[in-house]
């Protein structure tokens, strides 16, 4: 079963078209990057995907649940960490992993996803203290527990490592690949081409709303005779 | 250089969400002012009043010729119920009945005895004023006899000379016959029991409207909304969720409010009422309704104010948002106080009814007043009015407005932000 199946997704703003008809499919158990420069059209489409937006033509589907009619159903097996997300900042960031736990389950299936937020944030004694008092690789790192303690089939993670120094950026990296090998399914995106080479199987190069190419990181670069996936983007948008 | 920094300024302050509530909110205050009246103007008119003199004597001529004077006498005969009729029909503040032995009573060193039957309409502060006028007329009356006693020497009773007449006072409020109180004294009990309701009531929905408005912000500022938004709960749970804490946190604050403002009251209350033997308490069923009528206020405040929350941008945002419930609320609260419901013309009382919080203002003196109607009308509105507000706050979190708000630019990311600066 395909984890994610776009098909000729378009997205209107008004009358801006912000995506104008993508389509690509994410295999189960891989690590999909969607990359491309500023307003690509990458957050617009991972929020489709996150039941976030509608749709304004096309169709998506994950898991085989379909957009918009299963919403409630793609809810359930997906995890969706936006780009500068925050936490409740009255909060603990103990209390914060429990209010989301609650959502997914009760009893020992509560307090198993519970202990893996704290084990995947690793924020040590720092758990218990305020979000307000985080600094900003800690509340990230307390974001991605969140993200991924639920085990969700699939992980939408937008920017993943945006505005974090290079030891937070490889540690969440880290707890990306984790998750891959523990049979969670990754769609990204990022502007990081040298991450997306790192973190993904496949890529899908985006921009102006449209996608260029979809392959791996070596069929791109050969397809396109560059170096690195920078050089295979450049050339594919010039 | 101060003219390029006044002139950002001005563009980045002076918006059409700035200037529009404060714009709606003068017009309202304008129109309500002048709806509800001047009480200076209210008190140079006339009050319109009935006389029966059944003495025809001496200081009974003294008397309905002061009144006559200074009021516009619409019934002069000997039938009480036709007078009362008569001042009913012509919106007629009083009928006053001079007793058969006025003036013989006074002549011998007793007072005379005026009965005077009050029709009053409403209980609040502008209600009151024409029976107040007449009240002036009738010690101006006093005063006239009592200068007559002086002129002619006839008695050298102080008391008699000071206070000539004694009144036997009936007034007929709302269905309800009250033997022995006058429209202020009725009024003034009234207000001593209700006056706390709206004021409490006002702190109530502003506290609680800033709480869901602000919370809708937070979630804004702290990006904290999208995480919500895909996370396996229904819509509809997420915005019954943010009413009911609202509410709690409204309710706690208002107690707080309350606790304190209960105690400052205390210090204007002339004693202990017992407003039971005059029919105006409230039994149990009455304080079932007013709590019920207080809680789908709160209820359709809240709902209307996430309706509100999802224009938030942020937490600054938010708390301007908040400004047309304020106002709301405050006007609610001003025309409860000044006018009763009944009395208030009908584009304000339509205007008042519509706002899903006001009924809750009114309840407790309605009740008082056996006025279920309007209290179970207020019920039902405010109920309907959630009904509606949840729907579409449930509908709002279904559409993009929530992610992306109203401008275009925010939906394509940053990087037209960071161009644009890069540009400068």
């Amino acid at each position: 079963m395909k984890a994610v199946e776009v098909r000729e997704l378009v997205k209107d703003y008004g009358k801006l078209r912000a995506l104008k008809g993508i389509s690509f499919e994410v295999e189960e158990g891989e690590t999909f990057g969607l990359i491309g420069p500023n307003g690509a059209g990458k957050t617009t489409a991972l929020r489709v995907i996150a039941t976030l937006l509608q749709i304004t033509s096309g169709s998506v589907s994950v898991f085989g649940y379909t957009l918009p009619k299963e919403a409630g159903e793609i809810r359930k097996i997906i995890s969706y960490l936006p780009e500068e997300a925050g936490a409740y900042k009255n909060l603990t960031g103990m209390e914060y992993l429990r209010f989301i736990a609650k959502f997914f389950g009760e009893g020992q299936k509560f307090r198993d996803m519970l202990r893996r937020g704290v084990e995947i944030a690793n924020l040590g004694e720092r758990i218990n203290d305020k979000v307000d008092t985080y600094s900003k690789g800690m509340t990230r790192r307390l974001l991605v527990g969140r993200a991924l303690m639920t085990n969700p089939r699939l992980a939408i993670l937008d920017e993943p490592t945006s505005g974090l120094d290079v030891v937070n950026a490889q540690e969440v990296r880290k707890l990306i690949n984790t998750a891959v090998q523990s049979g969670t399914t990754v769609l990204l995106s990022s502007h990081n081409m040298l991450e997306v080479e790192l973190l993904c199987h496949r890529i899908a190069l985006i921009n102006d709303g449209i996608i260029i190419a979809i392959g791996t990181a070596e069929e791109l670069k050969s397809r396109f005779s560059a170096r690195n996936i920078e050089e295979a983007f450049v050339k594919a948008i010039t | 250089m101060i003219n390029n920094i006044v002139k950002k300024e001005f563009k980045e302050l002076f918006t059409l969400s700035t200037f529009l509530p404060i714009a709606v909110i003068a017009v309202v205050f304008g129109y309500v002012g002048h709806t509800v009246g001047n009480v200076g103007e209210a008190m140079q008119q006339k009050p319109v009043i009935g006389i029966v003199d059944r003495d025809k004597g001496e200081f009974s001529g003294i008397a309905t010729s002061v009144v006559a004077h200074g009021a516009e006498v619409i019934y002069s005969g000997d039938d009480v119920d036709e007078g009362l009729r008569e001042a009913r029909e012509k919106s007629g503040t009083a009928v006053l009945v001079i007793s058969e032995h006025f003036s013989e009573d006074i002549g011998a060193g007793q007072p005379g005895k005026i009965e005077i039957y009050w029709i009053m309409r409403g209980a609040g502060i502008m209600d009151s004023v024409s029976s107040g006028t007449l009240e002036r007329l009738i010690e101006e009356m006093n005063r006239e006899i009592s200068e007559s006693l002086i002129r002619e020497g006839g008695s050298s009773d102080a008391s008699l000379v000071l206070n000539p007449t004694t009144r036997f006072e009936t007034t007929f409020f709302k269905g309800k016959k009250i033997v022995g109180l006058s429209p202020s004294i009725l009024s003034n009990m009234l207000m001593s029991q209700s006056v706390a309701i709206p004021i409490v009531i006002m702190m109530l929905i502003i506290l609680a409207g800033t709480s869901v408005i602000s919370s809708m912000g937070l979630e804004k500022e702290n990006k904290t909304l999208e995480t919500l938004l895909t996370l396996p709960v229904k819509r509809n749970q997420i915005v019954l969720g943010k009413i009911i804490g609202s509410a709690l946190v409204g309710m706690i604050l208002a107690a707080i409010y309350m606790m304190g403002f209960s105690r400052y009251m205390k210090a204007f209350q002339l004693g202990d009422i017992n407003l039971a033997q005059f029919g105006l308490d409230l039994g149990v069923t009455d304080y079932v309704l007013v709590g019920i009528s207080l809680f789908v206020a709160l209820l359709a405040e809240l709902s209307l104010c996430i309706v509100l929350g999802t224009f938030a941008k942020n937490y600054r945002s938010a708390q301007a948002l908040v400004f047309p419930i304020t106002v709301l609320a405050m006007l609610s609260m001003f025309v409860t106080m000044l006018k009763d419901f009944d009395t208030v013309p009908v584009a304000l009382r339509i205007f008042v009814f519509a706002i899903p919080f006001s009924h809750a203002m009114m309840a407790m003196r309605a009740l008082m007043l056996d006025n279920y109607p309007l209290v179970l009308a207020g019920i039902a509105y405010a109920a309907a009015f959630t009904a509606i507000m949840v729907l579409v706050a449930v509908r709002v979190f279904n559409s993009d407005r929530l992610i992306i708000g109203s401008g275009v630019a925010k939906t394509v990311g940053d990087g037209f932000v960071a161009r644009l600066l890069a540009g400068r």
